[in-house]
């Protein structure tokens, strides 16, 4: 490991001059255009893309619900929205932020960057990877349809019973809500599915698993939290729909069920997905941090090791969502337990990023101001976590703002800070392009002045007494001064939200240059042309190290492999309808269901058994064949 | 040890100052179980902010340190050290432990009922609070429970709908109110319960802390703890309907004109010369018993009931009985006066979105069984002042 | 229903796998990618009848009035069927064998058998069905009506499934198209059937066998 065969040191200018072809200098078989060949395409880095850019839509209508929200919260006693509006805005906005801009933003990376990370062509079941983000789409619009029948979902995002029992909840709020759930569902799980499956078959020679990068590692745990999450969820909202819609008595405390059940199922799931959303980002910024500290990660196993640890005990620490709900002091106190000591491998992850960036050369960008962010602001919310896994304390913050300060400074303090320094870290490899460093700042900064002044005041707001998913609060309370600094905070958030899509729209259109490797990264991504082929290499490069890019001969190795300019493709899965055809089927069958005749969701199944056929027969690989020899 | 105990007293003296400010705060503990979370959350409080001031006092000093400067080396490649990396585990699993003990004693001791707990029923309903003593004769009374100071109590806690949690922070944590699980025979039905006493006398105010439905924001509560003979004279009253009356109370009452002015904003005469308020106080007397008989007409009793008016018995709402007496009605949401009772008579939907009860001109929906009441707006001036009466 | 989207449609692709687009077959570890896959699956099927299991398991004894599960329960015929199922697993190995040694009708026997114990197996499932709701027991009566079918009928869904995947392949096998090359598809189906299979044997000893 000496000194000379390190090259952490290299400069955008340092990049070998071949490491900077533009996809203009490769025509041929190259990319298709247009929007059918977007609709029908297979290729993971397309469907990351359209991941990203359906979450951000989504984002500017979460967004756009949190600030009528903060509208309304603006003062005490306010009644600008009636109270069942504004029941669904919030219901929604949680919904609409959880399943439908924080994972998929998630998943959107996990398929732009981690086949390029391990050196794969695509994932492994590309058509079912387009299959995952058609559902996606379908099932957010389907939920956002609801508006359109004055029936938004009114029930929270945990759904808790008997509210969303039919005596209590007659029309089709609940319906959308439990429905989109399960469609958004079956998307998650072949996500998972097929990340397990990428990462353990397709990474290329010598890429073992203690060398991938973090973002990969995270992405393989995560994948396997998603794979046994989502179907307890899956049971749970199978539950809840044989409850209202065939009247059984799962959640009927009258018959003998039990609402805390659902309580139970809801957070078994709940928990873990917070970790879903979470590790991500964690895996994010152990990527950037070393690439803009020049060093390697400090304790890369250890790392690794936590993030599994995480995953594991995150399944052993649900019920410190129900300590008001009464289970008694010995099952309190095992979850207290579980809860404290899961935060031991959290602190550690954050030491070890201190660590990285202790003795770098730390070059300060739009990246890695957000990594940055992450380690300052999610310790917050990490740390207001320790007060409320303690089950006394809980009892007074449980359901009080203090808590929405907390999982706010969580999710967008841990993971939507992540998620945009993965954006600023990446946006070159997806469009050749970098990002705009002048608005980059612009958008960090007010998105770290807004996210603060909007989310710390709710510790205040919380602890003087206001419970959380209020329409109003009585003047009495005091708390007007912390609402209105979050009511103005949420706008500067808003303001920050606009400087990112104008920079995303600029950038990508007349952006500086990016060669293959702009930030001198260690990791393979780096290692092909920006943006990469749809074939992604031309051939299998071979990994020797944990930082291949850093290590110059093994950078020239492989540079002369990612780089070169194939005589013949690599022949690629064909583009397919099907998919799109089946998620229409999947989403149409959940759908019918809310008409509540037993036989017409049988029509959509009748159709999905169809295009289920069709898609089996289809050879991805049939017309291509007849053109390209094989190797 | 000694430290975290003076910080505590710091913090609770300037705490103690803010609780008029913040009626509703849960930083300022009334009782010995608000009191015990207030201890422990002080505790770890430090701990983190502790951590916290580590993590941020490192970090800004790596971001200064070793930003990227001209001169700036190339950095040493360390893959990491072994023994840091023990150390933050260790250190930070030390802390752990310095929380989970004490809040694992606190967990059990707070849920441990004192021997001479007397019990209090609370019911969550949507969108109001039932309160019943079952050891005191079965008084029941809504939206303002009364407690005596300095005697345990065991709040025994369910819902009669979806699910409630109780929450008034100054007297402790909230707990649920779960609708109540039918078992089968033999079985014992499951409760929650909350163990305390209170410490001081006062007024608390809480609401539910548990997503209810489109009136969960404002399904308010009051708590009145209060020395134990004024909790007795409290019982006494409500098992005949009024307070007693003596002759000299009597007396009290005709000599002190304002008795009559509180009844009617159509009576600004408080200082009208003494016939006058004979004659005011005979006009209110009559007043009050048209209410009580439009309490009838207008369908009310079938939903409310009053101790001391026979033909007020319903269940399905609020007991109403010494109603006069609460500060505030409406769960919480309007200070209790009888011009406040008469908009929220005429028009309950105003101020509650999805409450039951019917305003004078619509049903209630839903369910939509309950016809509008129709009373004149007379009735409705009338009814309040008989339900203000009711002290 | 995304099981049978999973399942089969992930079938196919087997020939080329996700991974070998070069025709090279290469995947980090040797295995077929498709396994890998169908493996991750069947284990979030796991947690997905784990579920179902345990809140039928948590409810237990919590339904308020009978009939009872050892009211109704007819654990002979019950064991039956159970046998038939796994005797379908049997003809399943069967079946898998023949296709692998490209012995057609061997392939198409076994398949054959499979496709009718598994309709057996329905059949039970049906006539059980029936002779609860008729003995009072519905879906709405009790916890235990509204567990046990919820639990059985996913269970059943599962098999129905099943049973026209192995139809699928049976016909193909009629047709000659399941040449011995095409042996990893009839090997996920197995995969498929052998674990619903055992998650009948789970469901028949902790839901019939203990009382």
């Amino acid at each position: 490991m000496s000194e000379t065969t390190l090259n952490p040191d290299m400069a955008p200018d340092d990049t070998a001059p071949d490491s900077a072809p533009s996809h203009m200098q490769h025509g041929g078989h190259d990319e298709p255009t247009g929007l059918w060949s977007w609709i029908t395409t297979v290729d993971h880095k397309r469907i990351g893309i359209m991941y990203f850019l359906t979450s951000l839509v989504f984002l500017g209508i979460g967004g756009i619900e949190a600030l009528i929200i903060r509208l309304q919260l603006f003062a005490p006693e306010q009644a600008l929205i009636s109270a069942e509006t504004y029941n669904q805005l919030f219901t929604m906005h949680g919904t609409t932020m959880i399943f439908l801009v924080a994972m998929p933003m998630a998943v959107a990376f996990f398929n732009y960057v981690v086949p390029l990370q391990i050196g794969a062509r695509d994932v492994a079941f590309p058509r079912l990877n387009a299959l995952s983000y058609w559902i996606y789409l379908f099932g957010g619009i389907y939920l956002n349809v609801s508006w359109f029948f004055g029936a938004a979902p009114n029930n929270s995002w945990v759904g808790y019973a008997p509210l969303t029992n039919t005596v209590y909840n007659p029309g089709l709020n609940a319906d959308f809500w439990v429905l989109g759930l399960s469609i958004l569902g079956v998307s998650s799980i072949m996500g998972g599915v097929n990340f397990i499956t990428t990462i353990i078959q397709l990474r290329a020679p010598g890429m073992k698993l203690m060398r991938m990068p973090i973002f990969t590692w995270m992405t393989f745990v995560t994948s396997f939290l998603l794979v046994t999450a989502l179907p307890v969820i899956a049971v749970a909202l199978i539950l809840l729909a044989f409850d209202r819609f065939f009247a059984t008595n799962f959640f009927v405390a009258a018959s003998g069920g039990d609402p805390v059940l659902w309580q139970h199922l809801f957070w078994i799931f709940g928990h873990p997905e917070v970790y879903i959303l979470v590790l991500p980002a964690f895996g994010a910024i152990s990527d950037v941090i070393p690439a803009f500290s020049r060093k390697p990660l400090f304790g890369y196993p250890v790392v690794v090791y936590a993030g599994v640890l995480i995953g594991f005990i995150g399944w052993g620490v649900w019920s410190h969502h129900m300590f008001t709900s009464g289970l008694g002091p010995i099952a309190d106190s095992f979850f207290v337990a579980t809860t404290m000591i899961i935060a031991i491998p959290t602190g550690v992850k954050i030491f070890n990023w201190m660590a990285t960036m202790w003795g770098g050369r730390i070059k300060f960008n739009t990246a890695m101001n957000f990594a940055i962010g992450l380690v300052a602001l999610f310790t917050v919310g990490g740390l207001s976590g320790i007060m409320h896994s303690s089950a006394p304390v809980d009892l007074q913050q449980h359901d009080s703002y203090f808590v929405v300060a907390h999982f706010h400074y969580v999710i967008v303090g841990g993971i939507l800070l992540g998620m945009f320094s993965g954006l600023y870290y990446w946006f070159p490899k997806v469009t050749g392009r970098f990002m705009d460093e002048k608005l980059g700042s612009w958008h960090f900064w007010t998105t770290l002045i807004g996210f603060n002044v909007t989310f710390f005041p709710m510790h205040f707001s919380g602890m003087y007494g206001m419970p959380r998913r209020t329409w109003t609060y009585s003047s009495e309370l005091n708390v007007g001064l912390y609402n209105q600094l979050s009511t103005y905070g949420g706008f500067i958030l808003a303001i920050s939200t606009v400087i990112l899509l104008w920079n995303i729209w600029k950038s990508a259109r007349s952006g500086a240059e990016a060669g293959s490797n702009p930030w001198g990264a260690p990791s393979l991504e780096w290692s092909i042309p920006s943006p990469p082929h749809h074939y992604n290499f031309p051939a299998l490069p071979t990994v020797q190290s944990r930082e291949p890019m850093w290590h110059e001969a093994e950078r020239k190795a492989i540079e002369a492999v990612t780089l070169a300019h194939p005589e013949v493709e690599p022949e690629m899965p064909n583009p397919s309808y099907w998919p799109i055809l089946l998620a229409l089927g999947v989403t149409a069958t959940w759908a019918l269901v809310m008409t509540g005749i037993w036989w017409v969701p049988l029509i959509g199944f009748a159709y999905t058994a169809f295009c289920t056929y069709m898609w089996a027969f289809e050879d991805p690989f049939a017309k291509k064949g007849a053109e390209v020899t094989h190797g | 040890m000694r430290f975290s105990r003076l910080a505590a007293l710091a913090g609770v003296v300037l705490l103690a100052a803010c609780a008029g400010e913040y009626p509703q705060s849960s930083i300022a503990p009334a009782t010995d179980f608000a009191q015990r979370i207030q201890d422990l959350y002080f505790q770890i409080f430090l701990w983190t902010m502790g951590i916290l001031a580590v993590v941020w006092i490192v970090l800004a000093y790596i971001l200064v340190r070793f930003r990227e400067r001209p001169d700036s080396p190339v950095p040493e490649q360390v893959h990491g050290h072994l023994g840091l990396e023990i150390a933050w585990t260790i250190v930070p699993a030390l802390i752990v432990v310095a929380i989970a003990v004490p809040t694992i004693q606190a967990t059990f001791d707070t849920q441990t009922p004192h021997p001479d707990a007397i019990v209090v029923d609370v019911i969550g309903h949507q969108y109001w609070w039932e309160f019943h003593y079952p050891e005191h004769g079965g008084q029941r009374t809504a939206n303002e429970l009364r407690l005596p100071v300095d005697q345990p109590v065991a709040l025994r806690i369910w819902s009669d709908d979806v699910l409630h949690s109780f929450w008034v922070p100054q007297l402790g944590g909230k707990r649920d109110a779960n609708p109540l699980r039918a078992v089968p025979e033999g079985d014992d039905i499951t409760y929650n319960w909350i163990f305390m006493t209170p410490q001081e006398t006062g007024t608390f105010m809480g609401q539910c802390a548990e997503f209810c439905g489109e009136s969960h924001a404002i399904m308010g509560m009051r708590v009145v703890v209060e020395s134990q003979e004024d909790f007795d004279q409290w019982l006494a009253d409500w098992d005949t309907g009024h307070a007693p009356v003596t002759e000299t109370a009597q007396a009290e009452i005709e000599a002190e004109p304002d008795a009559a002015a509180l009844a009617g904003p159509q009576d600004p005469a408080g200082e009208s010369a003494a016939p006058a308020v004979t004659g005011a106080e005979a006009a209110q007397q009559a007043l009050i018993e048209e209410g009580r008989q439009a309490f009838a007409i207008g369908g009310c009793a079938g939903c409310h009931a009053i101790n001391g008016d026979p033909s007020a018995g319903g269940v399905l709402g609020p007991n109403l009985t010494l109603l006069g007496r609460r500060s505030t009605i409406a769960a919480g949401w309007l200070e209790n006066t009888p011009e406040n009772l008469e908009r929220w008579i005429a028009d309950p939907r105003s101020f509650k979105p999805g409450v039951l009860m019917p305003g004078v001109d619509y049903p209630s929906d839903p369910p939509s069984f309950w016809p509008a009441t129709n009373l004149s707006p007379e009735q409705v001036r009338a009814v309040a002042a008989y339900l203000f009466s009711l002290r | 229903m995304a099981e049978a989207v999973m399942g089969h449609g992930a079938g196919h692709d087997a020939s080329h796998g996700g991974g070998d687009h070069d025709g090279h077959h290469y995947t980090a570890t040797g295995l077929n990618s498709w396994k890998v896959g169908f493996w991750t699956f069947i284990g979030s099927e796991c947690l997905f009848f784990g579920t179902l299991l345990s809140t039928y398991m948590v409810y237990k004894g919590a339904s308020l009035e009978g009939p009872y599960p050892l009211d109704i329960f007819d654990i002979p015929l019950t064991t039956l069927s159970t046998f038939v199922l796994l005797m379908s697993s049997l003809a399943m190995v069967l079946g898998l064998d023949g296709v692998q040694k490209g012995s057609r009708g061997k392939a198409a026997f076994w398949l054959g058998v499979v496709v009718v114990f598994g309709s057996i197996f329905l059949g039970f499932q049906y006539y059980e069905f029936n002779h609860f709701i008729h003995e009072g027991l519905t879906l709405q009566h009790s916890v235990f009506g509204s567990t046990f079918y919820v639990l059985t009928g996913f269970h059943g869904a599962h098999v129905t499934v099943g049973v026209i995947w192995m139809t699928t392949l049976l016909v193909q096998s009629l047709r000659g198209k399941l040449t011995p090359d095409k042996a990893l598809q009839v090997e996920i189906a197995g995969l498929y059937w052998h674990f619903v299979d055992i998650v009948w044997i789970v469901i028949f000893v902790l839901v019939y066998l203990i009382p």
